[in-house]
């Protein structure tokens, strides 16, 4: 079945069975690096993905459920060149080990910080706790995020 | 680089390389690999420099590693020392890690041991000096110059006296063979000359992995490819019976189902096609063998046939201990963990007729190309393992066991196969972490010194890494029918023999480690001995950061604590009293100083529901591999029993510092994995498998953790040895925590992870329970 996506501004029409996760869609029709299947239980965040300003887990949700949605991946943030704000912070504050985490730990923040430029350390801390680094980088990312709220409040 | 390039680059090469298969005759100068390091199987020649660098035509330098970067930092700390070496820019450094086809066999990335490896006299650090050493010849012959009247900075070498007479090392070698080998006596920079190294430079590959550029494992795709998916056994010990393939045939992108004895997998065109026809497939399993009770399990270890090693005998514990004025003694238990990485593993294989190539994120490149060779029943020089990055590894994850997959799914299609296991697969499989029993007990004289220390300890071990022989030691290679390293009974021990090895920290840091007539220990203890029994384990382990040096550390570091509140003494204090290395010494003074440590005995034992602590732990990691000492500070709520960390400071001296930050990442991240792993982490299974299979069942701390402030003191040693940084704080977190939870309360924690049901019953029980 032809589902249409739209993402990081582009349009996509793939033809795949449409309970497919969108995970799968992502990474494998689109090529995409960003979205990662770390457990394809909705529990790490590897797989996170920005629909309609929404943190979601692509590795649960249907393909068929976000057609025509807007869809943000972490390369559709900002470039090697030209990193996102939020981006530029994990940079600048060296917050990665292995890496494997980045997608969701910076697309979670991301939609949070986008909806709640105030919130508290608490309130970052509550958003993030569903988000798994097993090289446990906490402290250098919570940093980074707040680096970003910080800049952009 | 992409796989793409890699493979490009490697058809542009491959006509260059250096074939010498006399390299099996090996000399001690090949040898120099670190523990990781095994017989040497490359083409690749150690012995020649441009086995290692090289200086292309641009200017650049491209260098060949077997360190691979495992999200230590390691390639960034590599491209640092291969910069300074060669005086050119560290952006101007490429570095090719742990491709068989043109990396040098430096065995696995582990143990901390890249460091030791190749930041030292040998291995790429000595082949970096050499080409430093050849540059200067050439442009002091080139521009007329006494060679002691050379500079070079950037890549560019001029005369000290007239810097306009000056040559670049591309207008020297540029793309072109150096042709000579490494020289065994080349000198390298001294580092108080270091102007790149020992700098807090950032991470080369940070830019890449926060905008979804980097190429993980999980990413590679290749012409042709298609998806697999394992079936595993549903119990420990299940055969395969028969599979219908009919069950699946008629699912959408459906392959072919490919057999090997017990090993089951399904190919389709889609991956998840691929993990839909691995769940619908119907087979049939024999029941499991069946697995001890969890409960009791320690008491189980106990009684099982052992082999039994003695790390140190004194001979005269007994014969002390009987005039000792005090004995004390405790027992403590550590569970399997897991190293459980946070994206399942992934391999992409490609098996043709006449070649097999693998892409992989093994620790261990070379091994894994003699793994897959063997399981496919292919000659090793026919595979190629491409090191691709991947998800934390921290010893050994799953990278291993799904190259098999994906390498006898490839075989059992003939095209590219992609594998990347499920949560489940990857967690009731893996190789956990050692659970271990620990029996510690010491003899103290009248005035409260250790005169005797004896240590006890038994511990489950089946497979860990394959090495270069024994696909069975990891899941894949079992089921396709490979035994693991098998398991031989010893008992009584030997008494020890060759030299004091306390590699696994067995032997804590308070004894003197004579054996031999010689003394390798970091303390005064002379009475001593660590004996230790091995047992045939139900599930596979290996590998997990700071293996057995954890577990034991926890045992030595805790005990140490009871010991000195036994005698009223401060824990610091009673530590020092013990300590004859100077090194572990000052780490230890170093992170009681950074903490503003109150020198006093525990417990505090404060008052109220809120209890506050402090603890202490020291370790020289494997006795020869960096020094480090942790201070914990803790909230102990005596209602729920939740501990909460408020601040942890590490003091660690690895010798001479070459990436100060990327150090102080190691120290972090190893405090708070270590901080998972004492308050929460553990393996769990009922009579037939494996429970805890996904993030619900197995207890990792989260980024929504409420962790502590994490201090670091780094203690630089320009004229040391290079030490590992990687697993030194993990090593001391459960004990460090353990103690300041005893000194805020008063309760005494023998058993990881710490969860509030086993603080509570700590809280209830009599201050003596469990000695």
């Amino acid at each position: 079945m032809p589902v249409s996506l739209r993402v990081n501004g582009r349009t996509h029409t793939v033809d795949v069975d449409p309970q497919t996760p969108l995970l799968y869609v992502l990474s494998d029709d689109l090529a995409l690096r960003g979205p990662k299947f770390g457990c394809g239980l909705g529990q790490c965040g590897a797989c996170t993905v920005i629909a309609g300003g929404r943190a979601i887990r692509s590795c649960v949700t249907p393909v068929s459920s976000v057609d025509g949605a807007d869809l943000v991946t972490l390369e559709g943030l900002g470039t090697i060149e030209s990193p996102h704000p939020l981006q530029r912070a994990f940079i600048d504050t060296q917050a990665a080990q292995c890496g494997f985490c980045l997608n969701g730990v910076i697309l979670t923040a991301k939609a949070f910080l986008d909806q709640n430029p105030k919130a508290t350390d608490v309130q970052i801390q509550q958003a993030m706790s569903g988000v798994l680094c097993r090289c446990f980088t906490n402290v250098r990312m919570m940093d980074a995020i707040k680096r970003y709220r910080e800049k952009t409040a | 680089m992409t796989a793409e390039q890699t493979r490009r680059d490697f058809l542009k090469s491959s006509g260059a390389l250096v074939v010498c298969f006399s390299a099996t005759t090996l000399e001690p100068f090949a040898l120099e690999q670190g523990r990781g390091g095994a017989a040497q199987r490359s083409q690749v020649d150690v012995k020649l420099l441009d086995s290692w660098v090289g200086v292309a035509a641009d200017g650049s330098v491209t260098a060949h590693t077997g360190k691979c970067e495992l999200g230590q930092g390691i390639q960034t700390a590599q491209a640092q020392l291969i910069a300074e070496e060669l005086s050119v820019a560290v952006e101007s450094v490429k570095l090719v890690m742990c491709d068989t086809s043109i990396c040098p066999d430096q065995g696995t990335t582990s143990g901390s041991q890249s460091h030791p490896t190749n930041f030292n006299h040998a291995n790429l650090a000595l082949a970096c000096a050499t080409a430093r050493e050849t540059l200067i010849d050439l442009a002091a012959t080139r521009l007329g110059v006494p060679r002691d009247q050379m500079t070079v900075d950037r890549g560019v070498a001029s005369a000290r006296t007239d810097p306009q007479k000056k040559v670049t090392y591309a207008e020297l070698v540029g793309g072109k063979a150096f042709t000579i080998p490494v020289n065994p006596s080349a000198k390298r920079k001294d580092p108080r000359e270091w102007t790149v190294l020992g700098k807090p430079v950032a991470r080369v590959d940070l830019p890449a992995m926060v905008t979804a550029q980097l190429e993980y494992v999980h990413n590679v795709r290749v012409p042709g490819m298609v998806h697999g998916a394992v079936v595993r056994p549903p119990e420990v010990g299940a055969a395969l019976k028969s599979v219908d393939e009919a069950s699946v045939r008629s699912l959408p992108g459906f392959i072919k189902v490919v057999v090997r004895k017990n090993f089951v997998g399904v190919v389709a065109e889609k991956p998840w096609q691929a993990m839909r026809a691995a769940a619908a497939l119907k087979a049939e399993w024999s029941a499991g063998s069946g697995l001890p009770p969890q409960a009791g399990f320690y008491d189980y270890l106990r009684k099982q046939p052992s082999r039994d090693t003695h790390v140190v005998d004194s001979g005269d514990v007994d014969e002390t201990s009987a005039r000792a004025a005090t004995i004390v003694k405790a027992t403590y238990r550590h569970p399997y963990q897991m190293h459980g990485s946070m994206g399942s593993s992934c391999a992409v294989a490609d098996v043709q007729s006449d070649r097999v190539t693998v892409w992989s994120s093994t620790q261990s490149a070379y091994p894994t190309r003699s793994g897959v060779a063997t399981v496919l029943g292919v000659p090793a020089e026919r595979v190629r393992v491409v090191f691709t990055r991947g998800s934390g590894c921290y010893g050994i994850n799953g990278a291993d066991t799904v190259a098999y997959d994906a390498a006898l799914l490839s075989q059992g299609v003939g095209r590219p196969v992609r594998v990347q296991l499920s949560r489940k697969d990857e967690m009731a499989w893996e190789n956990y972490g050692f659970a271990y029993v620990i029996d510690e007990r010491v003899a103290l004289d009248g005035a409260g010194n250790i005169i005797a220390w004896n240590h006890e300890s038994w511990a489950p071990s089946l497979g860990g890494r394959p090495g270069y022989e024994t696909p069975g030691n990891v899941v894949t290679g079992m089921l396709a029918g490979f035994e693991p390293a098998p398991f031989a009974p010893r008992s009584p021990a030997p008494p020890p023999a060759g030299r004091f090895n306390n590699g696994s920290n067995a032997a804590p840091s308070y004894v003197t480690g004579c054996v031999g007539g010689a003394c390798g220990g970091t303390g005064t203890v002379k009475s001593e001995r660590v004996l230790t029994h091995t047992i045939r384990s139900p599930f596979f382990t290996g590998p997990l950061r700071s293996p057995s040096r954890l577990q034991n550390t926890f045992a030595h570091e805790s005990f140490m604590d009871e010991i000195a509140a036994r005698v009223k003494a401060d824990p610091v204090e009673y530590r020092l009293r013990h300590l004859r290395d100077p090194r572990l010494v000052d780490v230890v003074k170093a992170a009681a100083k950074a903490a503003a440590w109150e020198t006093r005995p525990s417990p505090r034992a404060s008052q109220g529901p809120l209890a506050k602590g402090r603890g202490i732990a020291c370790v020289l990691y494997e006795g020869d591999n960096g020094y480090c000492a942790l201070v914990a500070e803790v909230d102990v709520d005596r209602a729920s029993g939740r501990i909460v960390v408020k601040r942890l400071v590490a003091s660690q001296d690895c010798g001479p510092i070459s990436s100060p930050d990327g150090m102080k990442s190691q120290i972090e991240g190893g405090a708070l994995q270590g901080m998972s792993r004492a308050l929460g982490e553990e393996v769990t299974w009922d009579d037939r498998k494996v429970t805890s299979v996904d993030w619900r069942t197995y207890h990792s701390l989260t980024l929504g953790a409420q962790v502590p402030a994490i201090e670091s003191v780094l203690i630089n040693r320009p004229d040391g040895e290079a030490m590992g940084a990687g697993e030194t704080t993990i090593t001391l977190v459960a004990a460090a925590i353990g103690n300041a939870v005893f000194d805020a309360t008063g309760a005494r924690l023998r058993e990881v992870p710490f969860t509030p049901e086993r603080v509570k019953a700590a809280l209830a029980a009599p201050p003596s329970a469990g000695l």
